[in-house]
């Protein structure tokens, strides 16, 4: 019987959520790695059983950790992240250049078809490899060829979150950076160039309309469409519908364009989901009313989804990579809040229930749909 | 032998108890130590200095027979309890709470 397998990083550790296809009972198995961040966990498209989880803390720096059984042991693998050749440098805060640094893996995306093929998205931005199941890593330094001198790091530091793989073009890759804005590969990696075009920051650049600089905070693609794109940025929800190469902004009649994830239905393209948060200064939902919006129409239209989610006194954050889906014929959507509660619905979003309610910090959330 | 002490991050990270013991060859230094210590336990490697600079991490300190050693020469020779085993070598991370 198929069932699915929720992965769940937190500021504390690593759980993992697992049910039937009926997504009603769930076994909580955790924390995995208890005192650790956990940025991110992901499974391999081509072994489900294949997990690559990102582990770190500012004493101890990071460690990639590998599962070959869905999660139930784990091997820590390689850890060492150096950028290739001279780093070069980057815009700091103060306007001047900085080198680049190390700090953390925030996203791990396997390759959609060979297990030992996984890219690392790392802070300060940029973009690794590795073919060997996580023991060795190498850059993809052409991406930082991109303007890379321009790129200022927001509040957050200078991450590479988002890293699409298209299924249609082996060769092409999207990637998302805060605050840099977003990029796309046609060659594999080796070269890259911003795809930004449509982007107003008017709040946050002197030139709203910058090739680079643009705080992209999530981007999400339907496997079967790939030429269109959804992105949250830090304010606007915007729609691509050429692979990148221009925007224009879906937001429509949303209660607040700001927010930090969103995500594509499993069997509907034109179906998204994002969690409107009142501000970049209050990182809470509007009116503490915990509220999901989904549009059937690729944006623009938005209805609230409300139903088991907390509609007073809610103030937590849903951060960028804890929004997922799953693949089941009614498709799973599911989310993890700051407050340590992972929510679930297996009915498109039409009416939820908390899988847990006390976890650290959700960080992130991926699920895996399994046979 | 040299004892040392692990914070317990790295502790639970090495699948070790509180103390591991090591051989060095030759002078007793903290960069002998910690050659040896990655050496015998290949996943602390970048859990204590930077894999490329080898400088020690920020939140990170040493401590020997009282002393804090942090900021000393990592080729400078540690104190004779240190190498005779007597007294433990101490790896140990930053205070943190609030």
């Amino acid at each position: 019987m198929s069932g699915v397998r929720v992965l769940v990083g937190t500021h504390k550790g690593a759980f993992i959520l697992t049910s039937d296809a009926k997504r009603k009972k769930w076994n909580v198995s955790g924390p995995h790695f208890a005192g650790w961040e956990i940025y991110h966990m992901h499974g391999s498209p081509a072994d489900p059983n294949r997990l690559y989880a990102s582990q770190s803390t500012s004493w101890f720096g990071q460690i990639i950790q590998r599962s070959n059984d869905g999660g139930k042991t784990w091997e820590a693998v390689g850890n060492n992240f150096a950028y290739d050749g001279v780093p070069g440098t980057h815009l700091w805060y103060d306007g001047t250049q900085h080198p680049w640094e190390f700090k953390r893996v925030w996203r791990l995306e396997p390759s959609l078809t060979d297990p030992d093929t996984v890219y690392a998205g790392v802070e300060d931005a940029a973009l690794f490899r590795s073919t060997d199941g996580g023991q060795n890593w190498q850059e993809l330094p052409g991406l930082r060829e991109a303007k890379g001198n321009l790129w200022q790091p927001g509040a957050g530091g200078m991450c590479l979150h988002t890293i699409i793989l298209d299924p249609s073009n082996a060769q092409r890759m999207f990637i998302a950076i805060s605050a840099a804005g977003a990029f796309r590969t046609d060659d594999g990696g080796q070269t890259w160039r911003p795809i930004n075009q449509g982007l107003k920051s008017s709040g946050e650049l002197p030139d709203a309309s910058a090739e680079v600089g643009h705080c992209v905070h999530n981007i999400a693609m339907h496997p079967s469409r790939p030429g269109v794109l959804f992105m949250q940025k830090h304010w606007d929800v915007m729609r691509s519908d050429n692979s990148g190469d221009s925007w224009h902004e879906v937001s429509g009649d949303l209660p607040t364009d700001f927010g930090f994830p969103i995500a594509v239905h499993a069997h509907e393209p034109n179906t998204i989901y994002v969690v409107p948060i009142k501000s970049d200064s209050e990182h809470f939902p509007p009116d503490g009313k915990l509220r999901v919006y989904r549009s059937r129409t690729g944006g623009d239209g938005w209805e609230a989804l409300t139903k088991g989610l907390p509609q007073s006194d809610c103030y937590v954050n849903i951060l960028r990579s804890a929004l997922a889906v799953d693949t089941l014929d009614s498709c799973g959507v599911y989310f993890g809040t700051t407050g340590g509660q992972v929510y679930a619905s297996s009915d498109s979003g039409d009416s939820w229930m908390p899988i847990v309610s006390n976890l650290p910090a959700v960080l992130s959330v991926e699920v895996q749909t399994l046979p | 032998m040299i004892r040392v002490v692990l914070p317990y991050h790295l502790r639970t990270l090495a699948k070790v108890n509180k103390e591991v013991e090591i051989q060095i060859e030759g002078l007793a230094t903290q960069g002998a130590i910690l050659d040896a210590l990655e050496s015998q336990y290949p996943v602390l490697r970048g859990t204590i200095r930077d894999q490329v600079t080898r400088q020690r991490r920020p939140f990170i300190r040493f401590f020997a027979c009282g002393e804090d050693m942090s900021l000393e020469p990592t080729d400078s020779p540690l104190p004779e309890a240190i190498v005779k085993g007597t007294e433990p070598f101490r790896i140990v991370g930053a205070m943190a709470g609030g």
